[in-house]
Order: structure tokens, then sequence, then C-alpha cells
């Protein structure tokens, strides 16, 4: 009885001291995002529980800001009190933390876990100065979703060609409804629509140099894309300047609108509408100039570690895990999107498979203009955008202004 | 008595004598301490940050007086400017819109206090609730403001899109909760005109407006001094409703200079600290002349033992 | 007494004045009663497009959902550790500097009170950069000491005008002969003049506590995430995650306003008191 006693005494000694040891070796690890939406939010607390389930002796802590939010105040917690992880965006978007020292260069990962291989889609956008500065873990497609009910009711097909395209907008215009929807009080779903009509009209080649500032506003091709563009202003929702994307999406919900050019995340928000799988369509953007090699638009979320982070050695191991095909297989089944691993699965979903097939047969990718463009272009360009929408006929001056800005903003 | 003050240590008898010298000095250390470091020294800093070229992360560049001949070339300037007139102009309308509402209310029926207090009401609520409440009266499809147009001209109007009229729809919210500041002080100062002068003034057959002109007005002068004084400055100081209900669209046509100023410096596509101050400094150098002419009117009031 | 007393006109006249009052009092509160009734309203409702008939149901729990799904509670909670100690610093500083600059006659008292009078009405735009460097460097940036030192030190502003006023106007017989008595400044300050401030202190107090609470801009500088930010700037953020769900912004509207609400309808005459100082004068 005695030894019993004991060694159950010992025994549990023995077990609260493991515990308290565990307890007080677990490492914390902090990480940032602006996943605040409801599918992304839950892509997160799945990968976070299986980071802590692998890693047991790291605690996550993390802090979720809103969406919008997020991209004023990860100016300041970059400064002060950075985190370990913060989430954020390829190309362009990083470079001024890249260039201000900012970020950590994340190279070892990439060599480490193969990553240049599996992750090579999107290799071109994490590395600036031959370096690594983050890892990127989802994109999606952009193009356009329809309303199919909205195509009948007017007795339309689906355009082959931006002939057809703009045609079927003036039978829309008959049967009273909206041949394209956008809410532009945001701005940025306005650049989804030029850098397409750019595209198709120009080329990859020439948006590229046009964002990077080596082709001028007022060029001959640049306006000649805003003449296709100004085809279907007259056929656009009336006050999209005074609404966000999601009131636009009920447009397209209620049969208001016909078209909308948008990214793949909006799906879930028309089917939250009671959109199905049979009433919702999915377009490639139809081709402006014939012969023209087809690009797409995938903007590419990416992971990071700020270089004032304390515990990178967790950080790291977090990204790697982030970058391995499984997880990416997993977040993306959660978050609707498609894993930039080249080695996971897509869900059996019509509009994933088809952004799969979009993408992986696309001659080459952008990152959306607010990537692609420095910051106070960006800015400039798309509420340029919007005023073209608003007011098609002050495009001289628009363009004017926008020359301007690039005068000062590639510097 | 000499004995007594051998013993007195030199110290206590400087203290005691100089205590009233310096006592203000002490009480007002640590209110001006903070106010030294928060408010008086930031106006220099950000004086002299205008001068140079500074994204907030990295090295500031030297650039003279470019970022205010910059600014003089901006067109995004000359908007925010000319919005804020409008601002002014407009928002100046709460001092006699207030009046009126006051005089309304100055009666002595059952349950006035009630309403007196309900009328307030909108200068309690937070500028976010405002402008997020105003933002749903103006929603296209459904706001109550559409609607209405919708009924009388067919189809709504959307003000928070048109680039032309933008500006009114915001101010409009604003008024509101001025209104209801420029009520209360008229309120008050209602309540302490002199109700003998009002009973000559009756006797000699003055009433409506001659009344209000000639005897009400002038003794209402106070409350209209601070109420104009309140208004300007914060026609021209307004951010929050241009912040929430349009973020300066579209397209930056409802941006005012206190908005243009932290769009620069610190949002999402803003970088640029130095010139973000620029503007800072020319906005400041605008309010220098009500601030002014206010603490002029007070010296002057000081002076004349007011 | 202006205008003429009802009483003393046509029935008529008063029967319209007594109608009059609802309905302008209902025009005036338009955009407050639609809200109040969207936050009422069935999500099911707006989804639907029935924004204003009659609401198939009365929603409380809008509330409800406003109030737990999200970060309200905190943000809200966040506002009262910001505010109550802005109030307590701010009001706590002013008696000092009021009590220096109304009693003392020293040269430079009217430069001095001029300064404190213009830092209050300038743009405080001017000090938003070296603010927020300012709290950075004191590793005090998202800490709710950092966002009340600055609201501490802002406010300290206009209530210095309001507090040395209100000294002003109390008889200074009271000092001299305390004085003569040899009381200590300090005691002169705590003993005879703290306990006659008390109506200002509640004065000022409830309105200091209404402009801290529904202060949005510094907010938005100072402190970022839900653990800090009080509920101005969290109801923005909350607005970004509620796009298309007005009766979820609207309840959370609502909730956010209640507090300076309920207390100016507890302490209405403080609150008109203290905002109506000076207009009188002369």
């Amino acid at each position: 009885m005695k030894t019993t006693l004991k060694t159950l005494l010992l025994g549990t000694a023995a077990a609260v001291a493991l515990a308290s040891s565990a307890f007080a070796e677990q490492r914390e690890l902090v990480i940032n995002t602006d996943t605040s939406d409801p599918a992304p939010k839950a892509a997160f607390e799945a990968l976070i529980k299986d980071f802590e389930a692998a890693n047991p002796d790291v605690k996550v802590k993390w802090n979720l800001f809103d969406h919008e939010g997020y991209k004023t105040a990860i100016r300041n917690f970059l400064t002060a009190d950075a985190p370990d992880l913060a989430n954020w965006y390829a190309g362009n978007r990083m470079a001024p933390f890249v260039k201000a020292g900012q970020f950590e260069d994340v190279t070892d990962v990439w060599t480490a876990n193969g990553l240049d291989d599996q992750l090579k889609s999107a290799a071109a956008s994490m590395t600036i100065d031959g370096k690594k500065w983050g890892v990127p873990y989802t994109y999606y497609q952009w193009g356009i979703y329809y309303n199919k009910d909205a195509y009948k009711k007017a007795g339309v097909t689906e355009p082959k060609n931006w002939a057809e395209f703009v045609a079927n907008c003036e039978k829309f215009k008959t049967a009273g409804i909206d041949c394209v929807t956008t809410g532009s009080k945001a701005l940025w779903p306005t650049a989804g629509i030029f850098d397409y009509i750019n595209m198709r009209t120009n080329g990859y080649e020439f948006h590229m140099d046009l964002t990077a500032g080596k082709v001028a506003w007022t060029d001959a091709k640049v306006r000649a894309a805003f003449a296709e563009w100004a085809k279907i202003v007259p056929y656009t929702s009336a006050n999209h300047a005074a609404i966000d994307w999601q009131d636009a999406a009920a447009n397209l919900v209620q049969g208001k609108a016909a078209n909308y050019v948008m990214g793949n995340f909006a799906v879930d928000t028309f089917k939250k509408g009671g959109m199905t799988n049979d009433n919702l369509g999915f377009l490639i953007f139809p081709e402006i100039t014939p012969g023209i090699p087809r690009a797409e638009e995938a903007p590419t979320d990416t992971m990071h570690i700020p270089s004032g982070a304390k515990n990178k050695d967790d950080a790291k191991k977090f990204l790697a895990f982030l970058a391995s095909a499984e997880q990416q297989t997993k977040i993306n089944a959660t978050l609707g999107q498609l894993p930039v691993n080249n080695k996971s699965t897509v869900s059996d979903d019509p509009f994933i498979k088809a952004g799969f097939e979009e993408l992986s047969s696309a001659y080459a990718l952008a990152q959306f203009f607010d990537r692609d463009a420095p910051a106070e272009m960006a800015k400039a360009g798309m509420e340029g955008f919007q005023e073209f929408m608003v007011k098609p006929e002050n495009l001289d001056k628009i363009l004017e202004r926008l020359e301007g800005v690039r005068a000062k903003a590639y510097k | 008595m000499a004995l007594a003050n051998v013993g007195t240590p030199a110290r206590a008898g400087w203290w005691k004598k100089n205590q009233r010298k310096l006592a203000p000095w002490l009480f007002l250390a640590p209110g001006m301490l903070m106010f030294l470091v928060y408010v008086i020294i930031p106006i220099f800093q950000s004086l002299w940050l205008s001068f140079f070229d500074w994204d907030g992360l990295g090295a500031k560049t030297w650039l003279g007086l470019a970022n205010y001949t910059e600014l003089f070339a901006d067109e995004a300037f000359y908007t925010s400017l000319k919005n804020n007139v409008i601002w002014l102009v407009l928002y100046m309308l709460a001092v006699p819109a207030g009046l009126f509402i006051a005089i309304f209310l100055n009666q002595t029926v059952r349950g006035i206090r009630v309403y007196k207090s309900l009328f307030f009401f909108p200068f309690v609520i937070s500028s976010v609730v405002v402008g997020l409440m105003f933002s749903w009266f103006y929603a296209p499809g459904f706001g109550l403001f559409f609607k209405l147009t919708e009924w009388i001209n067919g189809t709504g109007y959307a003000i928070l899109a048109d680039d032309r009229y933008v500006t009114y729809g915001i101010v409009a919210a604003g008024l509101w909760p001025q209104i209801a500041y420029c009520m209360i002080l008229y309120l008050t100062g209602l309540n302490n005109v002199s109700p003998d002068q009002v009973e000559a003034a009756r006797l000699d057959g003055a009433k409506g407006w001659s009344m209000l002109w000639n005897i009400i007005l002038p003794q209402l002068r106070p409350a209209t001094f601070i109420a104009v004084v309140v208004t300007v400055i914060g026609a021209l100081r307004s951010f929050d409703l241009v912040s929430i209900m349009t973020d300066g669209g579209p397209y930056g046509s409802s941006r005012v200079l206190s908005f243009y100023m932290y769009e620069q410096a610190l949002s999402e596509y803003g970088y640029r600290m130095g010139y973000g101050a620029a503007i800072a400094v020319v906005l400041f150098a605008i309010m220098v002349v009500p601030i002014t002419g206010f603490i002029w009117k007070m010296v002057r009031d000081e002076r004349s033992g007011g | 007494m202006f205008p003429k007393p009802i009483e003393k006109t046509t029935p008529a006249t008063q029967t319209l004045y007594k109608v009059a009052l609802p309905v302008a009092l209902f025009l005036w509160l338009l955009p407050l009663l639609g809200v109040a009734l969207t936050s009422l309203r069935p999500a099911a409702d707006l989804a639907a497009g029935n924004y204003f008939g009659m609401p198939s149901g009365l929603a409380f729990s809008n509330y409800y959902e406003a109030f737990t799904n999200t970060d309200l509670s905190k943000y809200m909670r966040n506002s009262f550790i910001i505010t109550i100690p802005t109030v307590i610093g701010a009001v706590g500083l002013s008696c000092l500097t009021g009590f220096a600059l109304g009693v003392y006659k020293f040269k430079s008292n009217l430069f001095v009170f001029f300064m404190f009078v213009a830092g209050n009405f300038i743009p405080f735009q001017i000090l938003m950069v070296p603010v927020r460097d300012l709290t950075l460097k004191l590793h005090l940036y998202n800490t709710f000491a950092g966002l009340s030192l600055f609201h501490i030190a802002f406010q300290t502003g206009f209530c210095t005008l309001f507090m040395r006023n209100f000294i002003k106007a109390l008889p200074f017989e009271l000092i001299e002969s305390a004085r003569v008595e040899g009381v200590s400044e300090w005691q002169i300050f705590s003993r005879i003049v703290m306990p006659l401030m008390r109506p200002a202190i509640a004065a000022l107090s409830v309105l200091v506590f209404t402009f801290i609470w529904n202060e949005y801009f510094w907010a938005t500088v100072l402190t970022q995430g839900a653990d800090v930010q009080p509920v101005t700037a969290g109801l923005f953020s909350l607005n970004g995650q509620w796009i298309a769900q007005w009766q979820l912004v609207s309840a959370g509207s609502i909730i956010a306003a209640l507090p300076p609400v309920l207390m100016f309808f507890a302490m209405q005459k403080h609150f008109i008191a203290g905002l109506t100082l000076g207009a009188t004068k002369g």
C-alpha cells in the first residue's frame, strides 16, 4: 500500500513536472494576418491548428486585422512591435518593405525545401535582387462571372470575342439588364477591368511596360485600350462609385446585371446570395485584338518574416510548412483558390477547375494593377479609371494627369 | 524676534517668500510640459519635416521648398481647397439654423425639455456613427434619400457617386451635429436675454424681425461669436466624415486638406510624409487667421476686464 | 421673453405649434430613426430587399450578434480604458493650470493662456506625423497609454481655458484671506479652491468623456487591432467586415453610441453648462 501510494505520488509529481516543463518550454510565434473574411479566416484557423499539432513546442499567437485596415497597420507594426510572420503580397507591393530592410531574406527556406521547383509559377514575383523575400501560398484567377438566367432572359449566348460581348450588351440593355456591374468605391475593381482590356488589346508585354513606367499614358496604344473600354461604359451599372464590390455582387445575384469582372474569391459571396453552379457562369475574358497571346491576372498572396521578428527559427519552420503541397491543397480547398505549389491537388469545383486550366494554359500572369504598379501610380491610375467610368469624356485630362504622376512615381 | 529669525533655516524663509512667485509655474509645469511635448513642439517638427522627402521608413532627403512648389501645382490640392471653401461657407448655415431652432424651442410648453434634449442629440454621437447613418441614408438602391429622389424624379440620385455634389452631401451630414451645437449655445443665450429690454421694446411696438434684429441679436453676441469660431474651425478641420463616407472619392473629388494630408502621409498608397506635412502646414497657415481673430478678441475682452 | 410666449397667441397658433414640435423632431431625427429601425430588422428582410416595409419581426438578435460574434465588446472595453484615465488626467492637469492662470498675476500669464487656447484650435493633422513618431519612439504605439497621453496633452488646451475662466469668476477674497492667515499656496488650492470647483469638474468631465469616447482620427493613427482600438475606429473596421449587412452596422452603431448618450441624458445640466460657458459672458 505504502509503496503504491509513494509510486502514485512520485508519478503524479513527475507528470506535473513534465507538463509544466513542457509548458515552460513552449515558444511563442506571433502571426499577424488580414484574413478577416470568413473563408480565409477559417483557412488560417486550420493552418495554425495543424502547425501547432505538428510542432507541440510552439504556441501561436494570432492577431487578426480587418482586411482594409491592415494595409495601413502593417507600416506601423513592422517598425514597432513586429510579429514573427505577416501576410502581404508579391511583386511591386512588397518592394518598399524589402528596400527598407523590413522583410527577412528567406532564400534559405526556398533552397532547403525545393520551393524553386514546386512554387515555380510564382517564383519570379517573390524575387528581388536575386533573393527570395517570402513564400506565396495562394493565387486565384480573374475572369468574367455571369448570370446564366440573365443571359437567357436577354436571349444571348456566351460571346466568343469582344465584338460579340459588346453586341450582347445592347441586347441586355433592351431587356433592362446592366451588361456589366462593378462597385468602384474602393477603386481596385476598376483596375481589373483595365488590366484585362489593356492585355487583350495590346498584349502582356505592353501592360508590364506600362505598369513599370516605361510607356507613356498618352501613348496611342493606351488610348486604343480606353477606346475599347468606352464601348461598354454606357452599359455599366449606374452609381458604381458609391458602392463596394459586395453591393455590386448583389446586382449580379439578383439578375439586375449580367457580367462582373471579378476574382474567384467573389464566388463565395455570389453563392451566399443564392446563386448556384447552375446559374453562375465563368468566362475567360474574350479576345479583343486577334492573335494576341492570352495573359491572365493571378494576384498572389504571400507570407513574410519581418526583420524585427523575435522568433525567426520557428517562423521559417512555419513558412516551410505553409509551402508544402499538402498544406497548400488544404488551405486552398477552404479558400476556394488555387495552390501555388504545383504538386498540390485541386478540388472538383467547376470554377476552381476552370481557373486551374485558365492559369496553367495562360501565356503569362499579371499581379493586378495595384501590385504591378508602385503605390502612387496605382492610386492615381485607379482614380483615373473610376473617373473614366463615370465621365468618359474626361479621357484626355485623365491621361495627361496620369502621365504627370508617372514622371514622379518611378524615381 | 531676532532670536526666532536666527533659528529659522534660510531655505524655509526663502521658500515662504518666493512661494507666491514660483507657485504658478509649479502648478503650470505638468500641464505645460505635456502640451509642449505633444502639441507645440510637433507643430515645429511638422514644419521642419515639410522641407524633406521622407517615406516614413528610410532616410530623409532635403528638398527645400520643393514640396510646396509641387503642392501649388497639384490639382488635388486645389480640389481640396475648393472643398474646404464649400465646407466653410455651408457650415456657416449652422449658426442661423441653430438660432432658429433655438427660437422655435424657446417656449415653456409641457415636455419642451425633452424636445430640447432630443434636438441636441446628434452632437452627442460620434462622427463615425453620423457618417455611417448618412451613408445608409444616401445609399443607392435603398437609402431614404435615394428613394426620395426616385419618388420625385423618376430615377434615384446617389449623391455620394456624383463628383459635382458629393461634398454637399457630406457637409449636410456634418451640419446635423453642428446645428445642434449652435442651437444649445443660443438656447442658453436666449435664457439670458434681458426680459426688461424685451418688454420695453414690445411696448414700443417692436415684434418679429425687428425685435430679433434690434434687441435680441445684439444680446446674443457672445453666443454668436463662439458659434462662429467653433463652426469655422470645425469646417476647416473636418476629417472624420470624409474618411468614413467616401474616403475622398469619387476619384478624390470630396477631398479636403485635412484628409489629403492623411492620404499622402499615412494611408495605404501614401508614403510621402514630407509632402503630407507641407499640406498640414498650409492648412495651419489658413487656420491661423480665424484663430488669431479669436485670440485677439479674447485679449480685448480680457484687457477691458470682461 | 422672446419669441412671444405661445400662451399669448391664438389657440390656432398654439395647436399649430404643438403639432409642429413632434413633426419637426421626427424630421430632425429621421436618420437616427431609420438606423434604429434597420438595426431591428431581420437579415432576411434586407436580403429580400424589404428596407422600409413592415419588418417581418423584431430582430433583437442583431444586437446580440453584433455584440458577441465580433470584437465590438472588446472595442467598448478599450474605449472605457482609454477614456476614463484621459478624463481624470486632463481634468486634473487643467485644475492645476487653470488655478495658476486664474489666480496669479504674472507677466506671461496671458501669453501662456492664449497658447493653450490657440493649441486647442489648431488643425491637429499638423501633429500627426511627429506625434506618431514620438509615440513609436516611446514604445507606446498601439497602447492605451500612448493614446491616452496624447489626448490628455491635447485636451489640456480646452480644459485650461474652461477651468481658468471658472476660477477667475470665484471671489478672490477667499484666497486673500487665506494668504493672510499664512496658508500655503498648495493648501489654498486643495482645501479652498478645489471644493468650489466641483460643478466645473463635473461639467468638464462629462464633456471630455464625450469628446474622447467619440474621437476617431487619433484612434486610427495611434492604435491598431482589437486589443487596443476604441469603439470609433473599431466600428469603422467592423463596417468593413459587415459590408451590405446594414442590420449589423446599425446595431453596432447604436451600441457604440450608447455610453455618451446615456451620460448626456443623466448629466444634461452639466453637459450644457460646460459647453455654454462663455456664451453668456459680456
